[in-house]
């Protein structure tokens, strides 16, 4: 019976996993107006357990010295008790953290563009963060695929 | 036990039938409409919905473009089963009524070294003297744009494997209305001169891979350079080597700022923030989906009574953006980055 269970288990997995785009970037488009994409963002972040450390205005800093840009903001976002662990364990990911998501403005459209966290299982290939990353990349999925369906 | 068994079934049940019948418009949003638009009318990617382009493209041409894109200029690859892209094809059908056009795989014969000299005259301009296409990438991505769309490559391999000779005769022939791409047979051109034109567009792919398809080599994710001073001297250290770089400091917080109460951040791990505006707006009006490693940054970490410093290496992370215009910027980063290290651990 356990035997089964595995093979069902495996053949669920490998069914998800066929739905897998070879993009290593996630990248959605929201029909939400940017306020809008950026507080349902920032909603399916938290629901999800992580806490928003910053927001920083792109296109703030742009405008200011005279460029001209739509909205544009940089969303981190992180997990305080994961980030300690994973920082004093496995220090090479400092740099790739807080994790963050790009947010910005197409007309009356938002658009959202993270970097595929199971790509740094690529950049660090260490078993044991392999799960991790997926860990990350369902949680950022659900989180880009929750302000896609917002309406 | 027999309760998990039963609902691991019911899940395979509910997710099969998925697969068996795909849902393009579902698929479409999920992995098209970011670039080319909820309803196809373009933006970072080409107007897939434009009743001219849907004219003098094959449904072949639209499966094989998904499923090699393009190397080098932004359009990934697709792993998804061909089911899956079939569906994503009817789908951007969908929005026409006139059939999808079929072309014939016979090559077209045509003098390769005439339609040299008319693409040089006829079709550099927007195509590039190599065919590597317009540059600047996609149309309205929150930077202003001079065209309403980018000219493809054409010496890309994605290009060149997913478009026939016919195909490429057609689009030269009818043009593209409602975007630069005039009829050249309006232009006065014969049958015969289009034919050499695509006699050459397909030379391009005897030529060696170009530079424009290229993504650079993979490297190390991060660049770490170790310092010679306390934790606190190379935080300042960093922030005055940013500056002689050019760079204008932004803020510094501790890696954990925000994720823990204020006064028990680690105060070992300190994040030093700082931008280039110039090239921060070259970089975004070259590719905005750079965003996602913005604002540069230097992670400097005190770990067993030893200081480094840590950043992200965007040669490392170039490929996954599959652009080619950003390569040079990315080079030029971690560069930059090295240099401001060196000149913080001097």
């Amino acid at each position: 019976m356990k035997r089964t269970m595995r093979v069902l288990i495996a053949a669920l997995l490998f069914n998800l996993a066929s739905t897998a785009c070879a993009d290593q970037l996630l990248m959605i488009r929201s029909s939400l107006s940017f306020p809008e994409a950026m507080m349902a963002l920032q909603n399916a972040i938290t629901t999800r357990g992580y806490k928003v450390t910053h927001v920083q205005n792109v296109d703030i800093g742009l405008t200011k010295i005279g460029y001209k840009t739509d909205q544009y903001k940089v969303v981190f976002y992180g997990k305080a008790e994961e980030v300690a662990q994973l920082t004093a364990k496995y220090p090479e990911l400092i740099p790739y953290l807080p994790l963050n998501v790009a947010i910005f403005a197409e007309r009356d459209n938002t658009i959202l563009v993270t970097d595929r966290p199971g790509v740094l299982a690529d950049f660090f290939p260490n078993p044991a963060l392999k799960a991790v990353f997926m860990h990350w990349e369902k949680d950022l999925t659900e989180i880009v695929n929750e302000v896609q369906e917002a309406r | 036990m027999y309760r998990i068994f039963a609902l691991t079934l019911l899940v395979l049940a509910v997710s099969l039938p998925a697969q068996a019948a795909p849902d393009g418009a579902r698929l479409y949003a999920r992995n098209c409409a970011a670039c080319h638009g909820e309803n196809g009318a373009g933006g970072l990617g080409v107007p897939l919905s434009l009743p001219s382009f849907q004219a003098t493209v094959s449904n072949d041409y639209l499966h094989k473009t998904i499923r090699l894109g393009r190397p080098g200029r932004v359009m990934p690859t697709s792993a998804l089963p061909d089911a899956d892209i079939d569906a994503i094809v009817r789908h951007i059908r969908s929005w026409n009524k006139a059939p999808a056009p079929q072309f014939s795989a016979t090559p077209v014969k045509g003098n390769a070294g005439h339609g040299r000299v008319l693409y040089a005259k006829r079709c550099v301009a927007c195509h590039g003297a190599d065919g590597e296409g317009g540059k600047g990438t996609g149309v309205t991505f929150s930077r202003p744009r001079d065209l309403p769309i980018m000219a493809p490559a054409l010496n890309n391999p994605g290009f060149l494997a997913a478009a026939s000779d016919s195909m490429i005769k057609k689009t030269l022939m009818n043009g593209r209305e409602g975007t630069p791409m005039t009829s050249f047979l309006k232009q006065g051109l014969k049958e015969k001169d289009i034919d050499d034109i695509v006699s050459f567009i397909r030379s391009f792919e005897k030529s060696p891979r170009s530079r424009h398809a290229g993504v650079l080599e993979t490297e190390q994710a991060v660049l770490t350079m170790n310092s010679p001073y306390d934790l606190k001297t190379t935080i300042e250290n960093v922030k005055r080597a940013a500056s002689s770089n050019n760079f204008i400091f932004i803020r510094e917080q501790p890696l954990n700022h925000g994720l823990t109460p204020t006064g028990q951040e680690d105060p070992h791990q300190h994040i030093i923030y700082f931008c280039n505006f110039s090239m921060l707006n070259a970089a975004l009006a070259t590719d905005p989906r750079v965003g996602l490693f913005l604002p540069c940054r230097i992670t400097v970490v005190e770990q067993n009574g030893k200081v480094k410093m840590m950043t992200v290496n965007p040669k490392r992370l170039s490929k996954i953006f599959n652009n080619a215009e950003l390569n040079t910027l990315c080079d030029e980063m971690t560069k930059h980055y090295l240099a401001i290290m060196e000149e913080a651990a001097i």
